[in-house]
């Protein structure tokens, strides 16, 4: 253990993380069919509307991926709790934001990545032009990690509850207030045809804050759950 | 001298007493700003050349969402104060700064949307700094709710302090991408009315009442602070012998 370099423990844990997840295929499609879901509904709620719906899409969009990540943040540290290997990082020689970062990348290549994934198929169906649908695929590419940096604060004040999914979304969603406005924002701009570097700059931005201030926050939270 | 009154504010038993002797100072003064104040502002002050009497309701208003930021900063410096010299008197001001934030807060909405019924012709619009308001009173709740559900009170405010410090992080940006969300979608469809640089007359009320909600905050806390003390000292001896003191 002790002669485990940094890299090489940040590597093993995303690996592990990542074959713990593909064991259980099934779960892995739940957030997906989730944000299909919950963006088919709007349209059924709304009326056969295409303008109505053309307007909406990308609020859509984004509003059930928020909830999709929302609903995928539990299981971030979840069995890693009830097992007890939390404990065992904590007590590792290394820092713990970092091995945190690791279990915080493998939760967004399992839960995030494939929202992205699904989004072309929604956009089609929300009548998000064509030319609109690249910049709705990076909205998510920036703004799912920040979703997931951020959550995983919450989570990691929560894990020790019992209940903590309500409040879970009471202390997350507020913060993923900044995320929505900029994406959705980017992508009516992208609609209409207006450049959306500015957007995309502050996603980035908020990418790269939240890299690194995210982690050392989940950490110390972390420490106070489990103590 | 500063620096011992600091220590020995650090002592639950101490800040209890001191705590209970502010408390009076606090209520009364208080009060009387509050009596001034109101009375400046509801009588005194000329009515607004465009709002007529309605603007009176800014009086409160307007201190109440100051309150609403200021304890919010409040909680967040305490919280790091307590994450980082692990000082229990500052875990106490956090929580109990918590639910007197979350009533400024929602105090501040019900007036702003008092006020806006008659100015704007409607309850609640889409403004960014409603928006930003209504944001912060769900950062309140979510402190409340986390501190509720965690049962060992110490490490709930720890956490609490957390959170208090990512929220006040993440306050300015939600403010600002508010403003920029409100500026791009919503088309000057309210005219809010221009801010006039304000007469003395209107100024001086707000200001002592200001002040006034502040002393309240004061004592509140304050109060808040001694019930949060007594709980979590009961199994100490010196709360047992000043209950049975109360008892006699």
């Amino acid at each position: 253990m002790s002669t485990l370099s940094l890299t090489s423990a940040f590597s093993l844990l995303l690996k592990r993380d990542l074959v713990l997840a593909y064991r259980r295929r099934a779960e892995l499609v739940n957030p997906m069919l989730f944000f299909v879901l919950v963006t088919a509904m709007f349209p059924l709620g709304i009326g056969n509307d295409a303008k109505l719906i053309e307007a909406v899409g990308p609020g859509v969009i984004w509003v059930a991926a928020l909830l999709a990540a929302l609903l995928s943040l539990d299981s971030m540290f979840r069995s890693d709790y009830d097992d007890g290997s939390l404990e065992q990082f904590m007590l590792s020689a290394h820092p713990v934001s970092i091995l945190v970062l690791a279990k915080i990348l493998a939760h967004w290549l399992v839960t995030g990545l494939p929202l992205f994934i699904v989004a072309p198929l929604l956009a089609v169906l929300l009548n998000i032009p064509a030319s609109a649908i690249p910049t709705l695929m990076l909205t998510l590419i920036l703004g799912t990690p920040v979703l997931s940096l951020i959550g995983s604060v919450g989570v990691a004040l929560t894990v020790g509850l019992r209940r903590g999914g309500v409040i879970l979304s009471i202390l997350v969603l507020p913060l993923y207030v900044p995320v929505l406005i900029f994406a959705t924002d980017a992508v009516k701009t992208a609609i209409v045809g207006i450049p959306t570097t500015a957007q995309l700059s502050i996603l980035s931005a908020m990418l790269v804050g939240s890299l690194v201030l995210a982690p050392m926050a989940t950490a110390a939270s972390l420490r106070i759950s489990l103590s | 001298m500063i620096i011992r009154f600091f220590h020995q504010m650090g002592s639950p038993r101490y800040f209890y007493s001191v705590a209970g002797k502010m408390i009076p100072w606090f209520m009364t003064s208080f009060l009387i700003t509050l009596l001034v104040g109101l009375y400046y502002g509801l009588f005194v002050a000329p009515a607004d050349y465009q709002q007529g009497e309605s603007y009176r309701i800014m009086y409160i208003h307007v201190p109440a969402a100051w309150m609403s930021m200021f304890i919010y900063v409040v909680m967040a410096v305490s919280g790091l104060i307590s994450l980082v010299w692990r000082i229990k008197m500052t875990e106490v001001v956090v929580i109990s700064s918590a639910t007197v934030g979350a009533s400024f807060t929602f105090l501040a909405l019900a007036t702003g949307s008092l006020w806006g019924k008659p100015m704007w012709g409607a309850w609640w619009v889409w403004d960014a700094r409603l928006t930003a308001e209504l944001l912060l009173l769900f950062l309140y709740l979510g402190i409340i709710a986390l501190h509720s559900a965690i049962e060992d009170k110490r490490v709930a405010a720890r956490a609490v302090s957390i959170l208090a410090l990512v929220g006040v992080v993440n306050i300015p940006i939600i403010h600002y991408s508010v403003e920029w969300w409100n500026t791009l979608h919503q088309p000057a469809s309210i005219t809010k009315f221009d801010k006039p640089s304000m007469d003395m007359s209107m100024l001086m009320p707000l200001l002592i009442m200001a002040i006034s909600f502040k002393l309240y905050y004061g004592a509140v806390v304050l109060m808040r602070a001694r019930a949060e003390i007594v709980e979590r000292e009961r199994n100490t001896r010196w709360v047992q012998e000043m209950v049975e003191q109360e008892v006699k």
